[in-house]
């Protein structure tokens, strides 16, 4: 039996990895700070496209963003998540580029879910990204504790009503919707999106 | 459109780019010698005064002390806001923060101006008294701008008209305050005008030029 990802653990790795690796790159060690680049790119890729960046735009907006990181690499802070100052980053990079492109098409995906609603294109390479997507994404709501998990399955996957929700769980109603937006800020997180808001 | 190709080139010139860098302090330090910066700044107007033959402050009125700690407060967490704001990682909510203070401010200086109005022989002010109160507000307020451009431009910020307005109304929240020191308080129409308009200037200008300052043009472009 294929050993189960936990991607969560995996996740927070990669995070720690890559702030410990941003510091040293702060120091001048350049092998340290091609490593974040090259690393940073898949994330910044999964951030300008939950945005809603068109496809032909998230190279351009990978660009702009090492760019800006090259810029503001005396603010990041190692005590704080590097993954959290990134996404901050290529957000900003995306909505800014969106903006001068005259197309405000930035779309603040509440839910990282909304990934598998999103209708298909005759573009086989985008069918595959979005194949991808979705298997990370399952992953991921794989790696939720029980009740987000549950919470996840039966208001967003199956789309039951709050009320046929609570009834079928056994669970209140209050609880239901707690989990599931416990569940969308773990997710978000997890999948190097809209970062938690951190107060200084 | 750019591909792989043109970004994998762009991570090898910023990665032989990279030179060590010291990391900025925290932002509240940051606002810290900033307003250390500005009570300097007090000191020297303080001690210049008696030289220059500026009009000695008035007797305080009910409305002095409050309006000082008003202005001074607006000053101070706009200054936080703005070091705050100038890190990519920040929450946005921080732009809140000198707003009840700016409203105190507000408040404090409409209810002195009405006070004033009421007395017997209350005048609306003269139109030199008004440049005078205009030009030194916009006096001292010149080197507390220069001094937060300078700061803030360090961290590159991604919201710099935004991290430069907050940087304006802390310069014009010390400059009102430091105003105190080499100007009769006074509360006419026209001296509350002149600080609206030196506000509306300051805050102004930095927002039109906070693009420009505070996001220095990168060697670096996109490729293709």
């Amino acid at each position: 039996m294929p050993e189960r990802v936990d991607y969560a653990v995996a996740g927070r790795e990669l995070d720690a990895r890559l702030t410990a690796a941003m510091a040293r790159a702060q120091d001048g060690d350049k092998a340290a700070y091609a490593v974040v680049l090259r690393e940073a790119v898949p994330a910044i890729r999964r951030i300008a496209r939950a945005q809603g960046a068109p496809a032909d735009f998230v190279d351009d907006i990978v660009q702009d963003t090492l760019i800006a990181i090259h810029g503001a690499i005396r603010t990041f802070d190692p005590s704080r998540s590097f993954m959290a100052w990134l996404s901050a980053i290529a957000q900003r990079r995306t909505i800014d580029l969106l903006r001068r492109r005259g197309r405000l098409g930035v779309r603040e995906v509440h839910s990282p879910l909304a990934y598998e609603g999103y209708a298909a294109a005759d573009d086989p390479g985008r069918e595959i990204e979005r194949q991808e997507d979705a298997a990370v994404l399952r992953q991921a709501i794989e790696g939720l504790p029980e009740r987000q998990r549950e919470a996840v399955r039966v208001l967003a996957l199956q789309e039951i009503s709050l009320e046929d929700a609570s009834r079928s769980t056994g669970r209140t109603k209050t609880a239901l919707k707690v989990n599931l937006h416990r569940a969308i800020r773990s997710l978000r997180v997890r999948l190097g999106g809209p970062a938690s808001e951190q107060d200084g | 459109m750019s591909d792989g190709s043109d970004i994998s080139r762009l991570i090898g010139d910023l990665t032989a780019d990279l030179k060590p860098v010291r990391r900025l302090e925290a932002p509240w330090l940051s606002a810290m010698i900033w307003t250390c910066i500005a009570v300097v700044g007090a000191a020297v107007l303080f001690l210049i005064r008696d030289q220059l033959h500026w009009v000695a402050v008035r007797q305080a009125d009910q409305f002095t002390l409050p309006g000082v700690i008003a202005t001074g407060l607006t000053a101070v967490l706009a200054a936080v806001a703005a070091f705050q704001l100038s890190f990519p990682d920040r929450s946005g909510r921080w732009a809140i923060l000198p707003l009840p203070a700016l409203v105190a401010w507000i408040a404090i200086n409409g209810l002195g101006c009405l006070a004033y109005s009421s007395e017997p022989g209350a005048s609306n002010g003269t139109w030199p008294a008004f440049m005078q109160c205009l030009g030194l507000l916009l006096v001292i307020s010149v080197p507390l701008s220069v001094a937060m451009i300078w700061m803030v431009r360090r961290a590159h910020p991604l919201r710099p008209v935004l991290v430069a307005i907050l940087g304006g109304l802390a310069t014009a929240g010390a400059a009102a305050t430091l105003l105190v020191l080499v100007h009769p308080h006074d509360a006419t129409a026209l001296d509350l005008m002149a600080h609206a308009a030196a506000v509306a200037v300051i805050v102004g200008l930095n927002a039109l030029l906070g693009g420009r300052l505070l996001a220095p043009s990168n060697r670096f472009s996109r490729t293709a």
